[in-house]
Order: structure tokens, then C-alpha cells, then sequence
């Protein structure tokens, strides 16, 4: 009786899952391995090889717009969480407000910034000043996956922050600790998992981007993600686009591979300390 | 050090809002651009209100959000039941992981193979058009799936397995034991789960694009849009969203902080112990 209202339970999502979640990464699987015709071949594979000036770039761009998310969210998180509780919460909801915003229009509105006769070139004109190009280059999409995915960073790094218990660090002064030997040894690992957890959410999606390279980089820069967009949306060749996406995702569990490996060690280093 | 925080808060924020704040500055724009202002004018909100593919797409997009976060909602909270009271580890590390996975692939790994599987299933069967709205809300239901089950599992962790039973060996039907034992404990997880479904169905980009095809949500509508030119319109539109937003998020947060202080007038009180004290220090 009991087993049978278990299975009950779990068929219907257990099903939905196994046709919509699993199946499909077995389809591009086979995507990625067959040809038009449906037939075996290691063509898409092969074919790879042309773009891994994409999969560099994005790789590169996207660990540098993380590092920089980063170093803007994590002193910002520690200030946040130093101002007084009751405009905590409010503040907290500041900086997911933008997130309820489509990313499409924020980051057209961007374009408008930085458009050559965008709103940065007029105010420089009517100042006198040189003008400059800003679309189409790395700066621009470095600057939109940094601008779109800040908030996804400043979150977990805050919820850690704000949990931390002040008493640990005034116990820490008052044993002789000094400002930045607080931080290092105390604040630093504590907030490690807030940390952790904020670099995958801004790398994962900055790393798949297309619509940011897209748009930001005025269509002279190609991601990964463009790659894949171009071979499913306008080539329909969906054979390669599904080779590009295999790799991406085993570019993605190996970089969460590393990290996690990266976060055990730090975790233990910390515990000793 | 205060001042050094407040500069790196009034950068950060200024960073956050500047694109937004222009947005709703180029609402009132009377030209048809986006970038260069010519003077004050409504025009564009009443241009949206009289425009029907904006609406249109307004309302598909309310038609999709609800129906999936709904659907998820059912079927996810079913999801964790079953999940948290399965004995077998294996099949419950099992189901947790597959539930991880459209958490982790990121949006266009999904949305390219939820793409291929309706190709492929649609070539099987020799259909002419293999993408609809149905597709786009089978999607849509499978990215929400997770969020309901991760917010309603944690939830049903903290009940105490026994009541369920003990409502069973009292005569009450499983049934009757769920609705009545188990779900008003675990309805705030389920509402939050709901809300996290219908939001991101409402946001959802990039895995509506690859498979949907004739049923133009806003997302959608507005890709389509930047791909020539914005019509201010949208920014109109955007810029309600908002202004709703923002007076939502102000609301539950005053209610929020009003129950707060009814279940417990003790942190109001502490707090004022701690603030005095703070001013004691200084």
C-alpha cells in the first residue's frame, strides 16, 4: 500500500524528467555524432576544430567578466553588511530589482549608452571632448556580462557576510589580529561558499552568452554562443550546433569540476588555520 | 572606512540603475529614437495601449507564466513528496541529480536539446512544424520543475514524518492525511516555489527562443525588436513593469517586516538594546 503510494507519487515527475530532461542530452548526443541524413559519422566533431578560437574567447572573456563581478560585489557585500538592518532589506531588494527587468532591454538600453552617437559619445561632444567607439569591442561585452550578472554575485557573497557573527571578528581584534589578518583568516574563508557559488552563476551564463556578444559586441565578436545560435536559428545545420553545445557542457562541468576541487582545498585550508 | 563604503555603495547602485533609469527617461521621448531625446511627450504609452502586438504578446507571455508555474507547481510539489518519503538513497540521489541538471546546464544547452528532441520526435512522426506553444510550455513547465521541488523539499525536511503517520493510524485517508497534515506546513515553500516558477517563465529568454514558434511572448517580441530598432513603446511598456515591480517588492517588504515584529516584539526591543549599546561604544 504504502510502496504503491510512493510510486504514485514519484511516476509523474519521474517520467517527465526521463523524456525532457535525460532523453534529450542523449538526442544531442546523437546530433552530434550523426549527419543530415541521420547516418554515423565524425564530421560535426571534426568541424569542431574551426571554432576553438570561440570557445577561447568566451572562456577568456567570461573569467575576466567574473573576476571583475567579483572584485565590484565582494566589497560590496561586506559594506552592505555593515549598514544598519533595517536598510538592509531594502537594499537587498535594490539590487534585484534590475534582475526582474528582461536582460534584453537592459542591455539594449546599454547600447544606447555606448552607441557612437550614443548617450556617453553627446555628453562628450557638448563637453568638447573626443569621442570615442565603444561597441564591438571586448571592453563593451566584458562591461554587459559584467552589468547583467553583478547581482547574481553580490547575493550569495551577502547572505554569508550577513550570517557571520560580529562577535568572531571583534574575538579577533582582541587577540591582536590586525584589519587585514581579519580578513584573511577569518572573513575570507568564512564567506568562501557565498563566494563559490556567485563566481558559477556569473560564469556559466556569462560563458554561454549570446545575446550580450551579440548586441554589445555590434556583431564582431563571436562566442560560443553565437556559434551554436547561428548553426540552430539561421543555418539549421543541427548536427554542429549540436556538437557546439556537447562541448560547451563538458566545458562547463569541467570548470564546476575544478572549482569544486579548488573550494574543498580552500575549506580545508581554513579548518587548519 | 563608513565613507569608503558609502562611495563603493553610491557606484555600485549608480552602476545598477543608470540603463534603467534612461529607459524610462526615453519613454517620454517624443522621437522615435532611443538615444537622442527631443522633448517631453506621452505619445508612446498611448501608442502601447492602442497597439495590439505589444499587448498581444504581453498577454501570451501572462498565458505561458501562468500556466507553467502552475502545472510545475502541482506537479513539483507531488515531486518532493515522493521524493522525501522514498526510502531507496539510490533512486533519491537519483532524482535530486536529474532535478540538478537544468539548474546547471546553462539556458542554451537546454533550450538547443529540448530544440532537438521536438525535431526529432516531430521527424518521427512526420508532422510539417515541429515547435508550437505546446512545446514552449513543456519547456518552460521542465525549467520551473526544479525551483518548485528545491523550495517545497527543505520544507517538508523540517515536518515531522510521524504526524503523517500518526493521521494515518487515526483513520485518515493518505489523502486526507496530505491536505490536512502535511500541506499547511509546507504551503510557504510551495508559494515561494510558485512565485520563483512564474517569474522565470515571465523572464525566460533564451530557452523560449529555441522552442517556440508562433506564439511571440514579450521576451521573444522584444529580441525581434533590437534586432532593427526599438520602438519606444517597449520602453513605455518596460518601464510600468517597473514601477510595478518596484511598488510589489516595497509592499511584501512592509508586510514582511509588520509580521516580523507582530510574532516577535522582542527584536524590536533587542535591536534598540544593540543600537544603544553600539552608541555607547562610539
Amino acid at each position: 500500500m504504502k510502496k504503491s503510494t510512493n510510486a504514485l507519487l514519484n511516476a509523474p515527475y519521474a517520467v517527465w524528467a526521463a523524456i525532457f530532461v535525460v532523453v534529450p542530452l542523449f538526442i544531442v548526443l546523437i546530433y552530434a555524432f550523426t549527419d543530415g541524413e541521420g547516418n554515423f559519422s565524425f564530421a560535426n566533431i571534426l568541424a569542431l576544430k574551426d571554432y576553438w578560437y570561440n570557445f577561447l574567447l568566451s572562456l577568456l572573456y567570461s573569467l575576466i567578466a567574473t573576476v571583475i563581478t567579483l572584485l565590484i560585489a565582494y566589497p560590496f557585500a561586506y559594506a552592505l553588511s555593515k549598514t544598519a538592518e533595517k536598510t538592509q532589506r531594502i537594499q537587498m531588494m535594490l539590487v534585484m530589482l534590475p534582475m526582474w527587468m528582461n536582460l534584453l532591454i537592459r542591455t539594449y538600453s546599454w547600447m544606447n549608452i555606448l552607441d557612437k552617437n550614443g548617450v556617453i559619445n553627446q555628453i562628450l561632444t557638448a563637453m568638447h571632448l573626443p569621442t570615442g567607439e565603444f561597441l564591438g569591442t571586448p571592453g563593451a561585452v566584458i562591461f554587459g556580462m559584467v552589468y547583467n550578472y553583478l547581482p547574481y554575485m553580490i547575493l550569495p557573497i551577502y547572505t554569508v557576510m550577513a550570517k557571520m557573527d560580529p562577535a568572531l571578528i571583534e574575538a579577533a581584534r582582541d587577540l591582536g589580529c590586525n584589519g587585514f589578518n581579519v580578513w584573511r583568516r577569518l572573513v575570507l574563508p568564512l564567506s568562501m561558499p557565498g563566494v563559490i557559488s556567485g563566481i558559477t552563476m556569473v560564469f556559466v551564463p556569462s560563458v554561454s552568452t549570446f545575446y550580450i556578444s551579440q548586441k554589445l559586441g555590434n556583431g564582431k565578436i563571436m562566442l560560443i554562443g553565437d556559434t551554436i545560435e547561428r548553426q540552430m536559428q539561421m543555418l539549421n545545420n543541427y548536427n554542429l550546433g549540436a556538437a557546439l553545445s556537447l562541448v560547451l557542457m563538458i566545458l562547463i562541468l569541467v570548470s564546476m569540476f575544478i572549482m569544486n576541487r579548488f573550494a574543498d582545498k580552500n575549506g580545508e585550508g581554513g579548518m587548519i588555520v | 572606512m563608513k565613507a569608503v563604503n558609502r562611495i563603493i555603495m553610491a557606484v555600485v547602485y549608480t552602476f545598477l540603475y543608470a540603463p534603467l533609469l534612461l529607459m524610462v527617461f526615453f519613454s517620454f521621448n517624443s522621437a522615435k529614437s532611443t538615444s537622442v531625446f527631443e522633448s517631453f511627450s506621452l505619445k508612446w504609452y498611448g501608442e502601447l495601449f492602442s497597439s495590439s502586438d505589444t499587448l498581444a504578446a504581453l498577454r501570451n507571455t501572462l498565458i505561458l507564466a501562468v500556466a507553467s508555474a502552475a502545472i510545475a507547481t502541482v506537479l513539483g510539489t507531488l515531486a518532493a513528496f515522493g521524493i522525501f518519503r522514498v526510502r531507496s538513497r539510490f533512486f533519491k540521489q537519483t532524482m535530486l541529480t536529474v532535478t540538478n541538471i537544468p539548474m546547471m546546464n546553462p539556458d542554451i544547452v537546454t533550450g538547443v536539446s529540448l530544440m532537438l528532441l521536438f525535431v526529432f520526435v516531430g521527424r518521427l512522426i512526420g508532422a510539417t512544424s515541429y515547435l508550437s506553444f505546446w512545446t514552449l510550455l513543456i519547456a518552460h513547465i521542465t525549467f520551473n520543475l526544479p525551483y518548485v521541488i528545491l523550495n517545497v523539499l527543505p520544507k517538508l525536511n523540517q515536518t515531522d514524518r510521524s504526524l503523517f503517520e500518526a493521521a494515518q493510524d487515526l483513520g485518515a485517508p493518505p489523502l486526507k492525511a496530505f491536505f490536512m497534515v502535511v500541506m499547511p506546513q509546507i504551503v510557504p515553500g510551495i508559494i515561494s516555489g510558485a512565485i520563483m516558477a512564474f517569474t522565470l517563465s515571465l523572464d525566460d529568454f533564451v530557452i523560449s527562443y529555441y522552442t517556440s514558434a508562433g506564439f511571440q511572448t514579450l521576451p521573444l517580441k522584444i529580441y525581434s525588436m533590437t534586432k532593427k530598432i526599438v520602438k519606444p513603446d517597449m520602453y513605455a511598456l518596460s518601464s510600468i513593469m517597473f514601477v510595478a515591480v518596484l511598488v510589489l517588492l516595497l509592499i511584501s517588504n512592509i508586510f514582511q517586516m509588520r509580521s516580523e515584529r507582530k510574532q516577535n516584539p522582542s527584536l524590536r526591543t533587542g535591536g534598540q538594546k544593540k543600537s544603544r549599546k553600539e552608541a555607547l561604544v562610539k
